[in-house]
């Protein structure tokens, strides 16, 4: 038997809410990293739902593109994480606060 | 038909309620005798040498970055694999200029010693 | 697909100024210090063939949409107006950065080809016709700011910038591309025109689609940073590098409100009254909270980082009015902004000096005795910010709430004056502490400033534009003008 799509977009919406719940609450960049890569996956697991009900394959398409977005974010984040760490040995976001006003 | 289901719970009901219960009883039976050496962590009878949360180097993140970032441009080949036959020359030229445009990343990357391991 | 429908003349621009990225990042490898002057060529020489052709594609037929990719990306009258206030950004910034690149030890490659990439993004964005694109240009623009934002390595304040950018940014993205899954699965297509028909039969508009708009101007809100999305940009404003935040705060605003602007009137004109009543409330807590959140910053930068906000919420009155009259007086603000915001901080650039330090207001004491350029050309741009005529900051206030009222939004127009009266008091307080407070114990006078080449032509081409808007709005361009007489 084949999941009808609700169950999906269910998922995907509980997902997402994660996420945002995940980045809000979170202080450990990496941890509200992932947290935004939970709210992108949800959404491409909307995108294939959606996609295989209307038996189009422009929702798949789209996946492609926002793996690849997601990649790049990937890399510059960590790189930005790393270099941060490099210089104050720790991520926590309330610890990296020189700015403030 | 929900009776179906009715094993599954008794079942859940027993699992939860047997690991309530012998946590319990060892809690309240129980000796305590805190000893440092029972605080670390079990390593078949050895002592742990170090903190098993190693740094690694960073040079890992910096390959595993790079790896990311060629590894998923790989997925734009599929598509054009799946319809070559249709799309012909003009399919390949265009994939041409997309592996030119990763191999001005691949030439930065390299001449910018991001390679190199020492 | 049979490739006889692909179209690559609306992507000329943007091939050009790709190439040119590539260009000047393999380049960059061989060309280190002073020799980094030929990359700034290079880059500009690129941007300005992006402009020719761009206005040449415009020039026989404006009017013309000219859609490509199975309508994903199309060249009209939008795309080429924000497209071209996008070179012209681009171009400046690279005027702008050019000294500050060698007294930092910047690497200059990787900037450029940032800030063309950067331009690239813009272009994309605002050519954009269907989500996925418009996806694909915005985080093109953004990944490349979050690397510019952290360019100073080792200075703490960039780095924490961009993580702090990076952070919102993909939060932001989270919200842009649920919100097109939704809008997707609640039309079947992810092209604006498409959405647009599907939208337009009776009783189509579902739980699911006014979601997925919200969601969508939630991301927008965070790339705009309107209240209550804005936490992060003043932070983010002032850790980035001077250079690159005057970049930032004009760049994104033409590319990302020409890409509003664009899907709100092309993809959801049917549901006008719902968009329009959450910007209505994002544009009041923006200007009020924009405001007077500046009056209490100390530091420059920051205090520009909050009027950037506030000046978002005066540019969304123009985009709620929605009319023709609303879209040129997006696109005039957008261009109004571009040359007074930059012109601004290319003052703080010089003011500022090696490692941004020199930032706070008590830097700008006496200014008008160390450089009198410098205090002649930021007491005009802050003039224009707070939209005193004859400047082109009074003409685009003029424009924005003239359109806020014919579209029937008196009470948007009513807050936009008082809070502009208010932004009055931040603005001029810095042309006081240039002019009127003489340092309290001078124990040697400071240094003059020395102006580099580049930037004073900067400053020149952003005082004339700033008074040519003001003074000709109508003769400045046919595009503008055009524009008005052509938004249908």
């Amino acid at each position: 038997m084949i999941a009808p799509l609700s169950y999906y977009l269910i998922l995907s919406a509980v997902l997402f809410s994660i996420g945002v719940v995940g980045v809000l609450v979170r202080r450990n960049p990496l941890v509200m990293f992932m947290s935004i890569e939970l709210m992108l996956n949800a959404a491409n697991l909307t995108f294939v739902a959606f996609s295989r009900y209307f038996n189009t394959i422009q929702g798949q398409i789209v996946v492609f593109f926002i793996l690849t977005i997601a990649a790049a974010e990937v890399v510059v984040g960590l790189a930005i994480i790393v270099s941060i760490f490099r210089s104050k040995a720790t991520i926590d976001v309330d610890q990296v606060a020189s700015l403030k006003g | 038909m929900p009776t179906a289901y009715l094993p599954l719970l008794v079942l859940q009901a027993l699992a939860v309620g047997f690991t309530a219960l012998i946590l319990a009883v060892s809690f309240l039976l129980g000796p305590r005798r805190p000893e440092s050496h029972r605080m670390v962590p079990y390593e078949s009878g050895i002592r742990p040498v170090q903190d098993a949360r190693r740094r690694f180097p960073v040079k890992f993140t910096l390959v595993a970055m790079l790896f990311i970032v060629f590894d998923v441009e790989a997925v734009f080949f599929y598509p054009w694999a799946v319809t070559y036959r249709q799309l012909k020359l003009f399919g390949l030229i265009e994939m041409l200029i997309f592996v030119a445009i990763l191999l001005v990343g691949y030439v930065y990357i390299w001449k910018r010693g991001a390679l190199e391991w020492e | 697909m049979a490739p006889a429908q692909v179209d690559f003349v609306p992507l000329i621009p943007t091939i050009v100024v790709t190439v040119t990225a590539l260009a000047v990042l393999l380049l960059g490898l061989w060309l280190r210090g002073e020799q980094g002057i030929w990359l700034a060529a290079v880059s500009i020489a690129g941007l300005v063939a992006a402009l020719v052709f761009l206005l040449g594609l415009a020039g026989p037929a404006v009017s013309e949409r000219r859609a490509a990719f199975d309508g994903m990306i199309v060249a009209d009258n939008l795309s080429t107006f924000f497209g071209a206030v996008a070179l012209v950004i681009a171009i400046l910034t690279i005027l702008l950065s050019e000294h500050v690149l060698l007294i930092e030890r910047f690497s200059q490659g990787e900037y450029y080809a940032l800030v063309l990439l950067t331009t690239v993004g813009m272009l994309v964005l605002t050519a954009a016709t269907d989500l996925i694109v418009l996806i694909l240009g915005l985080e093109i623009l953004s990944i490349s700011l979050y690397v510019l934002t952290g360019f100073a390595r080792g200075r703490l304040g960039s780095e924490e910038a961009a993580l702090k950018y990076f952070l919102l940014g993909a939060f932001a993205l989270g919200f842009l591309v649920y919100g097109s899954a939704l809008v997707y699965g609640a039309t079947g297509t992810t092209t604006f025109g498409q959405i647009a028909n599907v939208l337009r039969a009776p009783g189509a508009s579902s739980p699911l689609l006014l979601i997925g708009l919200g969601l969508l101007l939630v991301g927008f809100g965070f790339k705009l940073s309107f209240v209550p999305f804005h936490m992060w940009t003043p932070d983010v404003y002032e850790g980035a590098p001077s250079a690159v935040t005057g970049f930032m705060a004009v760049g994104t605003k033409a590319a990302v409100f020409g890409s509003l602007l664009r899907i709100l009137t092309e993809a959801f004109p049917a549901l006008r009254a719902e968009w329009a009543a959450v910007l209505w409330l994002l544009a009041i807590l923006t200007m009020i909270l924009g405001n007077f959140a500046a009056i209490a910053q100390r530091n420059v930068k920051r205090m520009l980082a909050y009027s950037s906000i506030a000046q978002a919420g005066y540019i969304v009155l123009a985009v709620i009015a929605a009319d023709p009259l609303g879209r040129a007086g997006v696109m005039f603000y957008v261009l109004a902004y571009t040359f007074m915001n930059l012109g601004a901080f290319a003052v703080v650039v010089a003011v500022a000096d090696r490692g941004d330090v020199g930032t706070t207001l008590d830097h700008y004491v006496g200014l008008a005795r160390r450089s009198p350029i410098l205090a002649l050309a930021m007491g005009v741009f802050m003039l224009s910010l707070a939209g005193v005529p004859p400047t082109a900051g009074f003409m685009a206030k003029l424009f924005v709430f003239t359109a806020a009222v014919r579209a029937g939004y008196v009470d948007l127009a009513i807050i936009g004056v008082l809070t502009s009266a208010v932004a009055t008091f931040y603005y001029l307080r810095v042309i006081v502490a240039m002019y009127m407070s003489a340092p309290a114990e001078e124990p040697a006078p400071a240094p003059a400033l020395r102006v580099p080449g580049p930037l004073l032509a900067l400053l020149v081409i952003a005082l004339v534009a700033t008074f040519g808007l003001g003074i000709f709005p109508a003769v400045t361009g046919d595009l503008v003008g055009g524009t008005l007489a052509l938004a249908k």
